[in-house]
């Protein structure tokens, strides 16, 4: 699988499966690159994914859901993943947490009225020596305080 | 790949060129930026934007800058490292990029390590 | 070996023996000699102890009190007065001893790489991780190269069946042996999967691995091929180590430029490739199992076993599975041989260990060390002690399914098999160290939020019992709990231990199980309204230190 690019032009939905042969093996790659696509997993491609490779849509609703990367719902922009795992707990991550709840004024699963951030909690995002950590889209941030929180999501502005 | 000598070759080669770049037989200054998730994580880009820059303005180009993975030292992210010819490697912790300004003219320019600076490897 | 009650380390380095450390270091032998301390105080040399600036620079030991801008002149005083009388010459004490050093690296790392031993991390830090040269510039897959050309596979499953290395990502099996399932089977089509789906808390060893040393794995899973006669290699990844994902693909596509993937390597007629499969978050797929059902494309549930994937594995072919660190121990291993690596370590579990340090711990980070290290060791050595003036109160090992050892296991030496007997396990190398600032009920409900989160549902007593665990350590902590809860929480964990499927529904209530052995007293305290750390909230903070 390539890394993905913002550069490169947007494939469709027809073009992701058939690089990947109309293979149900590929699923979960297939439903990673149609979120790419369509920035969340709706009813219709799920059922669109279902119907190209020939397998039923509880299958593929099955593994949508159970993969936290993938999502059912429309996000945000941005996605907050606040790491909640013991070492960062241990080292004050929900401060972290109350002061993005403030800030953003939502709870964790819901996403701000402008659409622009959707707050998530995760497990061990593995930066644990740089604990309390919370990850930006793919950009990861360690060392957090309150203050420091603040400072990083005025340069999502 | 087709024979062991061939890879023999190769890694004769690349100890070469690494020697030259690190200045047993050159003369490059080598500042290594720790550039691992941890790192970056903690600020490390902007360490390296800001020697990039501090290199750039003072016109200094016979110095090498390259990056590394973390070493598990995680707790002193960015980790910056400088390597004189001739001197021991020198690493810095916590480097901001303020810092990495400083550690450019004082340890780099002027050849000054500064204050406690940390671990020989 | 005579015993010295005192040890002098001069630095050695260039800064100071350019500012006169070597006739600082005379001037204090004659005047240890002249007070008649030959025997009791040994001098050494060492490599630079850091602030150059001040050099020169000695460090006495037990005390470790560093004296900075020392002149031979100053040396008698020194030995008078510190050396003899004890008493530490204040004006002579490096000044930064007082401010602790706010940026810069300090001093108590100096020995942060002499205390360890690098095999798996050999690279890591220390070479360009995007540049094969580099890698090849230290012995990079030379190691494939002697598999290839001067072994046959069954001499290299022999080779790592000899070493005692054991599986890395938690379990401990023996790699060899698992290996030598794989090998003798006739089959259309075998695999090598790397398992980089790294998903324990407080476990960030194989990220480090991939982002710094990708090319090591890439040779790993080749010789592991070679060994068992497969040709195709997949590196599961977690779908977050963006940057490991990258690294790999990068060093896969430059080891395939330069033919040390594809087709006909090292001229041998072996073929072999590796593709880089990355997961969706999902903390179970780390379990194999349920890894070959998430690359098969399906909900990343495990599967009963027995078969084992070495027998019948993804896409019901015989499967190799190895964790990073393992693998990353394979090139060493042939290149230097199985005696060498059962040097290192303990005798059932050789080799080294990469330890994540984290927590209530100075220096927050990843140690290799050999197998068989203590938990003081680590903690108080390596790892510079507890921050703040705190106490130790209990250190979690193997991760959020170990178990939670109180100050009594300090001097344990840690491997598989003395862990597992001590109710925790070795595990992933996490290692967790909590302070007496902490409350075990508070901890235990992080450990149960993540477990009832992780979960994959697949069997009743694994996806109701992390719920009903945290369920409990939350109406504890709220100080709604009583007696009977307690007794509830303790009948859930056997019952899980006992019936769940998989690894993680069996090890989930490890640290419950180890905490009502060690910190019974403090757990019932809750269930009476009162929280001794004085960290639960809603009840009153203890009259008594934990």
């Amino acid at each position: 699988m390539p890394v993905k690019s913002s550069t490169e032009p947007k494939k469709s939905l027809s073009q992701v499966i058939a690089e990947h042969n109309s293979d149900p093996g590929a699923l979960l790659d297939i439903l990673r690159d149609a979120q790419e696509i369509h920035g969340y997993l709706s009813t219709a491609v799920m059922e669109e994914v279902a119907d190209q490779l020939d397998i039923p849509v509880s299958r593929v609703y099955g593994v949508a859901t159970f993969y936290t990367l993938l999502a059912t719902e429309p996000k945000g922009k941005y996605i907050i993943r606040v790491c909640e795992s013991p070492p960062c707990h241990i080292r004050g991550a929900v401060n972290i947490l109350e002061t993005l709840k403030e800030v953003l004024g939502v709870n964790p699963g819901e996403t701000t009225e402008d659409k622009k951030f959707t707050l998530e909690l995760t497990s061990c995002l593995g930066v644990c020596g740089v604990a309390p950590a919370m990850m930006i889209g793919d950009q990861v941030y360690g060392n957090l305080t309150p203050e420091r929180v603040k400072e990083i999501l005025k340069t999502y502005e | 790949m087709k024979s062991l000598d061939e890879l023999a070759k190769i890694r004769d080669e690349a100890r070469k060129k690494l020697e030259i770049r690190d200045g047993e037989s050159g003369e490059k200054t080598k500042i290594i930026v720790g550039m691992g998730t941890c790192g970056i994580a903690a600020g490390a880009r902007e360490t390296m934007g800001a020697v990039l820059e501090e290199l750039e303005k003072r016109n200094l180009d016979n110095v090498l800058v390259t990056q590394t993975g973390c070493m598990g030292l995680c707790e002193q992210e960015p980790i910056l490292e400088v390597e004189i010819p001739g001197q021991p490697r020198i690493s810095y912790g916590k480097v901001s990029a303020d810092k990495a300004r400083q550690i450019i003219a004082r340890h780099v320019v002027n050849g000054n390590i500064i204050g406690e600076c940390g671990i020989n490897r | 070996m005579s015993y010295f009650r005192a040890h002098v380390l001069v630095c050695a380095g260039t800064p100071c023996m350019l500012k006169g450390a070597g006739a600082v270091k005379d001037a204090l032998c004659r005047e240890i000699e002249r007070a008649g301390l030959q025997e009791e105080i040994r001098v050494v040399e060492t490599g630079c102890l850091g602030p150059c600036d001040d050099g020169p620079v000695i460090v006495v030991y037990p005390e470790g009190v560093m004296y900075s801008k020392l002149k031979p002149e100053d040396m008698a005083h020194i030995v008078q007065q510190h050396l003899l009388k004890g008493r530490v010459v204040e004006n002579l004490v490096y000044r930064a001893e007082k401010e602790k050093a706010k940026s810069v690296v300090s001093l108590e790392k100096k020995g942060y790489l002499d205390r360890q031993y690098r095999i798996v991390l050999r690279n890591c830090g220390r070479i360009n991780p995007d540049s094969i040269e580099e890698y090849i510039a230290n012995g990079g897959y030379e190691a494939l190269g002697k598999a290839l050309t001067a072994m046959t596979p069954e001499q290299v499953v022999a080779t790592v069946k000899d070493s005692g290395l054991r599986g890395r990502g938690g379990a401990g099996f023996p790699t060899g042996l698992k290996w030598s399932f794989t090998a003798p089977i006739d089959a259309d089509q075998k695999y090598i999967i790397c398992n980089a789906d790294e998903g324990e808390p407080g476990t960030f060893k194989d990220r480090l691995i991939l982002e710094g040393d990708p090319h090591s794995i890439i040779e790993a899973m080749a010789i592991a091929g070679y060994a068992v006669g497969a040709d195709q290699g997949i590196v599961y990844i977690r779908g977050e180590y963006n940057l490991s994902i990258e690294r790999l693909q990068r060093a896969a596509a430059r080891a395939r430029e330069m033919g040390l993937l594809g087709k006909d390597i090292f001229g041998t007629g072996f073929n072999f490739d590796v593709q880089i499969r990355t997961g969706a978050g999902a903390y179970v797929c780390g379990e194999e199992t349920a890894l070959i059902e998430s690359l098969e494309g399906k909900r990343g549930e495990p599967r009963l076993k027995p078969p084992y994937p070495g027998v019948a594995g993804l896409w019901g072919r015989p499967t190799v599975v190895n964790n990073v660190e393992t693998l990353a121990n394979i090139p060493p291993i042939i290149l230097k041989g199985a005696e060498w690596f059962r040097g290192i370590g303990t005798e059932r579990t050789p080799g080294t260990k990469v330890f994540t340090m984290l927590g209530d711990i100075a220096n927050q980070g990843l140690i290799e060390v050999p197998m068989g290290i203590t938990l003081r060791e680590v903690i108080y050595g390596v790892g510079g002690g507890i921050p703040n003036g705190r106490g130790f109160k209990l250190a979690q090992t193997g991760g959020t399914s170990g178990g939670c050892l109180p100050k009594e296991f300090l001097d344990l030496p840690m491997d598989y098999d003395t862990l597992a007997e001590a109710g925790s396990a070795l595990g992933s190398g996490a290692l967790l160290v909590i302070d007496d600032s902490h409350c075990i009920v508070d901890v235990l409900r992080s450990f149960m939020k993540f477990f009832q989160h992780e979960s994959c549902g697949q069997c009743t007593p694994c996806r109701e019992g992390t719920f009903r665990l945290y369920e409990l350590f939350s109406t504890l902590a709220a100080g709604e709990a009583g007696q009977d809860d307690v007794k509830l929480i303790k009948e859930l964990c056997q019952a899980m231990q006992l019936s769940s499927l998989c690894g993680l529904g069996q090890s989930a209530p490890n640290g419950v199980v180890t905490a009502f052995q060690y910190f019974e007293d403090e757990i019932l305290r809750h269930a009476a309204g009162e929280c001794p750390a004085g960290v639960c909230r809603n009840l009153s903070a203890g009259t008594r230190a934990v």
